[in-house]
């Protein structure tokens, strides 16, 4: 609903500059996930979208409109905080109600709401518990509910899933999907310092770096065409292998990125040799380290159960249309 | 394990050393209050009389009711006036970034540390000044000013412990700070509130010096005044009885208190943190 435009904004605490100067494009109804590692300044960005945080120089507008000294709650935005920040002395119902009874909206209204939201999230059984009563993650998801009731325009989470255990982690990540799907015209940004809840559920993901924006696509142009060594080694699980020196002067670069899955093993013709290390089976597919005589083992991806034996000597062929060339600078060779 | 005898008993000996040393002069007092004539002045430890003749002249008496009601008054105003204030600065020292907030808690302590006597004379000034003397406003003020600095430290050291995302959560919500303070926070500081609460109520219920000098009339005294003022039939006589009888009647609403909230107290501490 709300079509989002950053326009070289700037943040400094004091002396610290934490944002230096961020232009970012967010469609309506779209599904933006920042992304970086600590510190990178993700989670202010996201702050100075939500209001809690003053801008100190640029433009943040939403559907044209400035809204740099706007209000957080006449922004039309909800938000969905890591530690949930529910109020603990009110139930379920009264947690998501709050912001419609400030608003003064009227009793049915909001009655109609709270429990569709409750429905949506199937937690319309717990709406008189209070939140110490509640597991982790139904107040995530009651946290969730309150954002819903809110009907915002632009949809802001702050880690939600960080504090959740593996599992319900995924489970979660799955509801926030389905919420996306649901609510097509609600704008969502969502923060994260795991690139796989940034891969399996964006539209677009924006990675950024002490404060500035390294690369903005899809998760697969993300994925396929990094354009810096920054993101290439930031995306995707396991790390992209990098190699230097020799193994990258023969293709004409500083430092040689190829993904695990792209490298073959051929024993006949091989470009690389060396020894496997160490084997990790995952089940449906296994990862092979191989010793090259490069700086860390080179790993290798392969589908099914590994056949292959610590300290076999083994032949590899990168697949040269997947090769990703980066100079000394760290960007993309042409 | 003869080892362990001696050592539970030396503990339990300690113990009851410490309550009996703690405890003697209101039992006494007590005791003190059921005697009468001549047995006031006999040594007993242990009740030999009850005799409701020092409360019921003390009740009878004129003026002690009035000073009952005047100090319930005071106590009780000075309570809700000092809270107000101590939440909303308290909000504003813990939450609140601006220049000199350290300098300002220091110097809030910092008037803690005169004692009574030295500011008696300058509040005195201030008191006829601002036409309130022989007023329990006279009161009221002087013991707001000195319950405000520990209210005001012991609540911005709660303040300060609430998780910083529930005050974000509600400005999303839209509230303002008058309503994160009146809904969000007062409900969470709760335990909090009830015992610095209670203390401002004992330190105002018991406070003497002030209460003497800012009144006159016996239509204004409070309760230690009065007590401290009895006289007896001539003025040779000390009436020790009705004395005893007095401070026996003003303290039981301050157990009684202590009671009720203590309950309070400990349900709010063990309610689960305020992690939501």
């Amino acid at each position: 609903m709300a079509h989002i435009q950053l326009k070289n904004v700037h943040k400094s605490y004091g002396a610290a500059h934490v944002i230096k100067g961020v232009d970012l494009d967010i469609q309506s109804g779209e599904f933006m996930v920042f992304v970086g590692p600590s510190g990178c300044g993700k989670s202010t960005l996201l702050r100075l979208i939500s209001g809690l945080e003053d801008i100190t120089s640029g433009d943040l507008m939403f559907d044209s409109e400035r809204v740099n000294n706007v209000l957080p709650s006449e922004r039309g935005i909800a938000m969905v905080f890591q530690s949930y920040a529910l109020y603990p002395h009110m139930n379920v119902y009264d947690n998501m109600a709050f912001g419609m009874k400030l608003a003064k909206s009227s009793k049915e209204e909001m009655d109609k709401r709270v429990r569709s939201a409750a429905e949506m999230l199937q937690i319309d059984h717990l709406l008189d518990r209070l939140p110490k009563q509640l597991s982790g993650g139904q107040r995530q998801r009651v946290a969730i509910g309150r954002a819903i009731v809110r009907d915002p325009r632009v949809f802001l989470f702050d880690e939600p899933l960080s504090n959740l255990d593996a599992a319900l982690r995924v489970q979660t990540r799955l509801e926030i999907a389905r919420l996306h799907h649901d609510m097509e015209t609600v704008t969502m940004i969502y923060v994260t310092h795991d690139q796989v809840e940034a891969m399996t559920l964006a539209d677009r993901i924006c990675v950024l770096r002490d404060g500035i924006v390294e690369q903005v696509g899809t998760p697969a142009e993300l994925y396929e065409a990094p354009n810096s060594l920054f993101v290439a080694g930031f995306i995707g699980s396991p790390k992209m292998n990098f190699l230097e020196g020799k193994f990258a002067e023969a293709y004409g670069c500083h430092t040689l990125g190829i993904r695990s899955e792209h490298i073959d093993l051929d024993s006949e013709n091989p470009v690389w040799q060396g020894e496997v290390v160490h084997t990790e089976d995952l089940g449906s597919d296994h990862f092979l380290f191989v010793e090259i005589g490069s700086s860390e083992p080179v790993i290798i991806r392969r589908s099914g159960k590994t056949t292959i034996k610590y300290g076999t000597h083994v032949g590899l062929r990168p697949q040269e249309q997947n090769l990703h060339r980066f100079g000394t600078d760290g960007r993309p060779v042409a | 394990m003869v080892n362990r005898y001696v050592k539970k008993t030396a503990f339990y000996s300690v113990v009851v050393l410490i309550v009996v040393i703690a405890v003697f002069p209101f039992y006494y007092a007590i005791l003190t209050s059921f005697k009468s004539g001549t047995g006031l002045f006999q040594v007993n430890y242990f009740p030999v009389e009850f005799d409701f003749s020092n409360y019921k002249s003390v009740l009878g008496g004129r003026g002690f009711i009035r000073s009952v009601i005047n100090s319930v008054f005071v106590a009780g105003t000075t309570v809700l006036i000092a809270l107000f204030l101590a939440v909303t600065a308290s909000y504003a020292l813990a939450r609140v970034r601006f220049r000199g907030r350290g300098l300002l808690l220091m110097t809030i302590l910092a008037v803690s540390m005169f004692p009574q006597i030295a500011v008696l004379a300058g509040l005195f000034e201030l008191v006829r000044f601002m036409g309130i003397y022989n007023t329990p406003w006279a009161l009221i003020m002087s013991y707001v000013i000195f319950t405000l600095p520990f209210t005001v430290w012991v609540l911005t050291t709660f303040m300060r412990d609430l998780p910083i995302e529930i005050e974000e959560a509600a400005i999303v919500d839209g509230a303002t700070p008058w309503i994160i303070i009146s809904k969000v926070f007062m409900p969470l500081l709760w335990p909090a509130l009830v015992t610095t609460g209670l203390l401002a109520f004992i330190g105002a219920w018991n406070e003497f010096l002030f209460a003497l000098t800012f009144t006159v009339s016996e239509t204004q005294r409070t309760v230690p005044v009065a007590i401290a003022l009895l006289s007896g039939a001539s003025e040779q006589e000390i009436p020790w009885g009705n004395i005893m009888a007095a401070s026996v009647i003003v303290t039981v609403p301050l157990v009684v208190l202590v009671l009720i909230f203590q309950r309070k107290i400990v349900a709010g501490l063990t309610a689960g943190g305020v992690k939501g």
